[in-house]
């Protein structure tokens, strides 16, 4: 029988780059292909080739031994093709029923909208695919794990038999994965094939059939779960050896650097982001932040930094009380911050990796005289933190733009820890970043830990947590649930943390080792 | 399954703004107290004339108030509502409870205005009707080019050229509908230029607007100026004639309001029941709202956000052309420089006050439109306040309820951004 997709040769090119390389692939009915591959190695072009958002250069694409060409997402829906992006494609002003039926319309009368019509075919597809939703809810309403399951409803409705799910767990807690995993089981027994896109190894262990891997656009191997293993697989994604655990010593946490009593931050839509909130973190250990993203995270990170400004509650930055100062203030108090969005408040990416080196410090001497700036002494300081850092860049006065994500993060570690620093704020500081990379920042957090640092850090990713912290707090819709230590964090009790469990219940599953839990949201 | 997001808000209002809005209401009933309240004699009347002149359909008696009672009444209400914002707060109702209190300082201005003698409030009512037509259909027009993303700050361009080719075609014709069908054309064809300019060539969207408007204040202006004024006979259109619906038109009060006027202000319902079916009762209007929402996201679907945009705005200038139309075939049948003066801004104003629904721009549209009547029909009364300050009204009541009163409501969330296909 003739594989349900088969891709050959395809090539594409973009100005300066090869982003895939005579890519070929095979998928079988009734699989789960698992694509692993490091950001930037041509995952999500391939995928794209295939959902016609992109044209191949070269290449063809065969459906059940036929071949088709592919020039809009139309053409791929029409050849039984869908996709569950990794930024869902939903508006979150329509109901469920309208973000399903969109493009694909009951209607009645003309062009009158049937939504009850779409509503019942709704209902019937999560009956019989398990995909419990309530099509009358808007979007806006659900948590991320439903809103993924209406995205995947969509496919659904639209009759696709080959579904590609692009990085699909980069937003669920585990046992939201757990679930998506449960549906993916269901929906290939019911005879759909399924490409899974992933860097994370411990994924494609647990759910794949049968593993490919990319790397700089060219396919390296293909493999099963049961022949490979997680280092086996990060050398062929990686291309050399990695050392995927973090090495670091015990703790031996000091005085109290940072303390934050009830605190109080409101988000840009005025709703109540942290909710009284209380921790402290001393100087030599790290105190880890898991949790969902978008469960108040990035408020903390932003009024802790002054960026935000707190609705009530208290911060002290080594006993001197700092809520509401200005960003400024708390920098040159020893605050350092590694933010989540380094493109967007990290850098300026027009701007040489020179003057981004300075952006905390340009205004005082040594580089800056007066109302001049010291244009040589920038110079001197980027040269020497750019040897320091192992900053990949042609020289100090390259847009920082031009980086890659992982040089970009560097400019940025490098300027923040070559001041005298008491307190390190680190927002998801590998998010996007190779696996050498991380591994690199990784031990520069330790690093800095060793030196008396008081580390904040905040990462969606439970592994990294667990690996780097000392204490990790949970939060939970802007609570701090649970503060436990390290060693007796395991990843199960940490989930169900992060899903709303209770700390009680949530001991008891420890316990007994992972269940399947019922939670409402 | 439930469906309990609990999303927790801060309280509506935060209390520093629920002094705030406590100190403005009880200065308002203050004002009412000092400059209406104090000054009018015991025993005087307030007399309002409920049917507008010349009208012989839909004829309602007067209505006579005791002017100094009414005012006494509306200061101590105002007054406890104002003391109870302060002290406690109204939540939710804020805003709502500001509303009323201005609708007491303006009933308020007019019973005092109208002590011992008489004011046809009728007659403004339908002024306000006449006036608002122009701002609700330039809201219109707004809120289909931005449901699907694409924002048109150049609806007063629109409408200006519009009003010139309308009375310039109509004078060449002697056809209101020809002079109608020439005000469309030029406003759809200065649309599309808006159209090419931010959806083709992804031009930041208030810029490209801008130059339409100023590129239609010229253009007018010089035509106007150069054959207009000089040739008479080239700005001399017919105007629609007022046309009653029969058995409507005699309910009283609303009937000469609503149902025996001229063919705008049915055309103005008309469009209100239209475009409020076709964005939220069908698939082209669905389709519409996706592509101002998550372009993206239609996109992914196989929907084609450039069309979808180009009919938008097309359809956008169909309305404003409608709207510019107004100005000189369906009021006063000639062009002068300027006409629209600043209506098709008010428009876009009454979208947003609308949240970008029909319903509610239209709504917003009746108020600036009142606003604008009462400055001109008090100008008239003769009240001892400058006529000057009293036509900055509308405009002021415009930027009180773009500054005070509008949260950022349901806006579009990809307005104003262009697409670019990956």
């Amino acid at each position: 029988m003739a594989p349900v997709l088969q891709l050959s040769g395809i090539t594409k090119r973009f100005p300066g780059v090869l982003a895939n390389d005579h890519i070929d692939l095979t998928l079988n009915e009734g699989e789960i292909l698992a694509l692993l591959g490091e950001n930037g190695a041509g995952k999500s072009t391939l995928m794209n080739i295939l959902y016609g958002l992109y044209q191949p250069d070269e290449g063809e694409i065969q459906v059940r031994g036929k071949k088709v060409t592919i020039h809009s997402p139309t053409d791929a829906i029409n050849a039984g093709i869908g996709m569950v992006h990794q930024h869902f494609m939903l508006i979150p002003v329509f109901t469920v029923t309208e973000n399903v039926m969109l493009g694909s319309e009951s209607v009645r009368g003309g062009d009158f909208l049937d939504r009850k019509k779409a509503a019942d075919r709704i209902r019937e597809i999560s009956e019989s695919y398990k995909l419990e939703v309530n099509p009358d809810s808007y979007v806006k309403d659900l948590p991320v794990g439903v809103q993924q399951r209406v995205e995947i409803i969509k496919l659904l409705y639209r009759e696709a038999n080959i579904l590609i799910f692009d990085e699909p767990t980069a937003v669920l807690t585990p046992q939201e994965a757990d679930e998506l995993f449960e549906i993916m089981r269901t929906l290939v027994k019911q005879g759909k094939s399924i490409i899974f896109i992933t860097h994370k190894l411990r994924e494609v262990l647990e759910i794949s059939d049968r593993v490919m891997v990319i790397r700089r656009g060219a396919m390296v191997g293909s493999t099963t779960p049961e022949k490979a293993d997680k280092q086996k697989l990060a050398e062929m994604m990686v291309g050399r050896s990695v050392h995927l655990e973090v090495e670091k010593a015990i703790s031996t946490p000091g005085d109290v650097v940072l303390q934050v009593q009830n605190l109080v931050v409101a988000d840009p839509k005025n709703q109540i982001a942290v909710d009284e909130v209380t921790f402290e973190v001393r100087a030599g250990e790290i105190l880890g932040v898991a949790g969902v993203q978008g469960n108040g995270q990035t408020e903390l990170v932003e009024a802790v930094t002054g960026l935000r400004a707190a609705v009530s509650g208290k911060i002290h930055l080594m006993g001197q009380e700092i809520t509401n100062l200005s960003p400024r203030q708390v920098t040159e108090l020893g605050c350092a911050h590694v933010p989540e969005d380094r493109q967007r408040d990290g850098l300026v990416l027009s701007f040489p990796v020179a003057d981004n080196s300075v952006l905390c410090t340009y205004y005082q001497t040594p580089y800056a005289k007066g109302l001049n700036m010291q244009a040589h002494v920038i110079l001197e300081n980027a040269h020497r933190l750019i040897k320091d850092f192992d900053i990949r860049t042609p020289n100090a006065q390259t847009n920082v733009g031009s980086l890659s994500g992982g040089n970009q993060q560097k400019v940025i570690i490098a300027r923040e820890f070559s001041r005298p620093i008491k307190f390190l704020v680190a927002s998801q500081p590998t998010r996007g970043l190779d696996v050498g990379s991380i591994e690199y920042i990784h031990r520069r957090i330790v690093e800095k830990r060793d030196e008396g640092c008081a580390v904040l850090l905040v990462s969606p990713e439970l592994d990294e947590i667990i690996e780097l912290s000392d204490r990790i707090a949970v939060m939970y819709r802007g609570k701090v649930v649970a503060v436990v230590s390290a060693d007796e964090a395991n990843k199960a009790y940490l989930g169900l943390l992060m899903a709303g469990v209770s700390p009680e219940q949530a001991e008891s599953a420890k316990t007994k080792g992972p269940r399947v839990v019922e939670t409402t949201f | 399954m439930a469906n309990a997001v609990l999303v927790r808000k801060l309280e509506g209002v935060s209390p520093t703004r629920q002094r705030w809005m406590g100190v403005v209401e009880i200065g308002m009933a203050v004002l009412i107290l000092i400059f209406f309240t104090l000054k009018v004699q015991p025993g005087s009347t307030s007399t309002f004339n409920m049917t507008p002149g010349g009208i012989t359909r839909g004829v309602a008696g007067d209505w006579v108030v005791p002017a100094l009672g009414t005012l006494i009444f509306l200061t101590v209400v105002a007054f406890l509502l104002g003391v109870y914002q302060f002290v406690r707060g109204f939540g939710k109702w804020t805003n709502g409870v500001l509303g009323i209190i201005v609708a007491f300082f303006v009933f308020g201005f007019l019973v005092w205005a109208s002590a011992g003698k008489s004011l046809n409030l009728s007659g403004m009512l339908s002024a306000a009707v006449l006036l608002g037509v122009p701002i609700i259909l330039g809201a219109f027009s707004g809120v289909i080019s931005e449901r699907a993303g694409v924002v048109n700050i150049a609806i007063e361009g629109l409408m200006l050229m519009a009003a010139m080719v309308g009375a310039l075609v109509g004078s060449v014709t002697q056809s209101i509908w020809w002079g109608l069908l020439g005000a469309i054309v030029s406003s759809v064809l200065l649309a599309l230029v808006h159209g090419v300019l931010s959806i083709k060539y992804k031009i930041n969207q208030i810029i490209s607007g801008t130059v339409i408007n100023i590129f239609s204040t010229g253009m007018t202006s010089y035509l106007s100026s150069k054959f207009m004024q000089t040739y008479q006979n080239l700005n001399n259109p017919p105007i629609f004639p007022r046309i009653p619906i029969p058995l409507l038109a005699d309910i009283p009060i609303i009937g000469p309001l609503f149902f025996n006027t001229n063919i705008f202000v049915y055309l103005t319902f008309i469009l209100l029941i239209v475009i409020q079916v076709a964005l939220f009762s069908t698939r082209w209007g669905l389709r519409l709202r996706s592509v101002g929402e998550h372009p993206k996201a239609a996109d992914t679907l196989g929907i084609n956000v450039i069309r979808t945009r180009y009919v938008a705005v097309i359809l956008s200038g169909v309305v404003a052309g409608i709207g510019g139309a107004f100005f000189t075939l369906g009021s006063v049948g000639r062009f002068d420089e300027m006409m629209t003066a600043g209506k098709g801004f008010i428009g876009l104003a009454a979208m947003i006050f609308g949240n970008w629904t029909p319903i509610g721009a239209f709504l917003a549209g009746l108020m600036f439109g009142f606003a604008d009547s009462v400055a001109t029909k008090l100008s008239i009364l003769g009240t001892g306040i400058p006529t000057q300050f009293m036509a900055m009204a509308p405009y002021l009541t415009t930027m009180i309820v773009l500054a005070g009163l509008v949260g950022r409501g349901q806006v579009p969330a990809a307005d104003g951004e262009p697409y670019t296909k990956e």
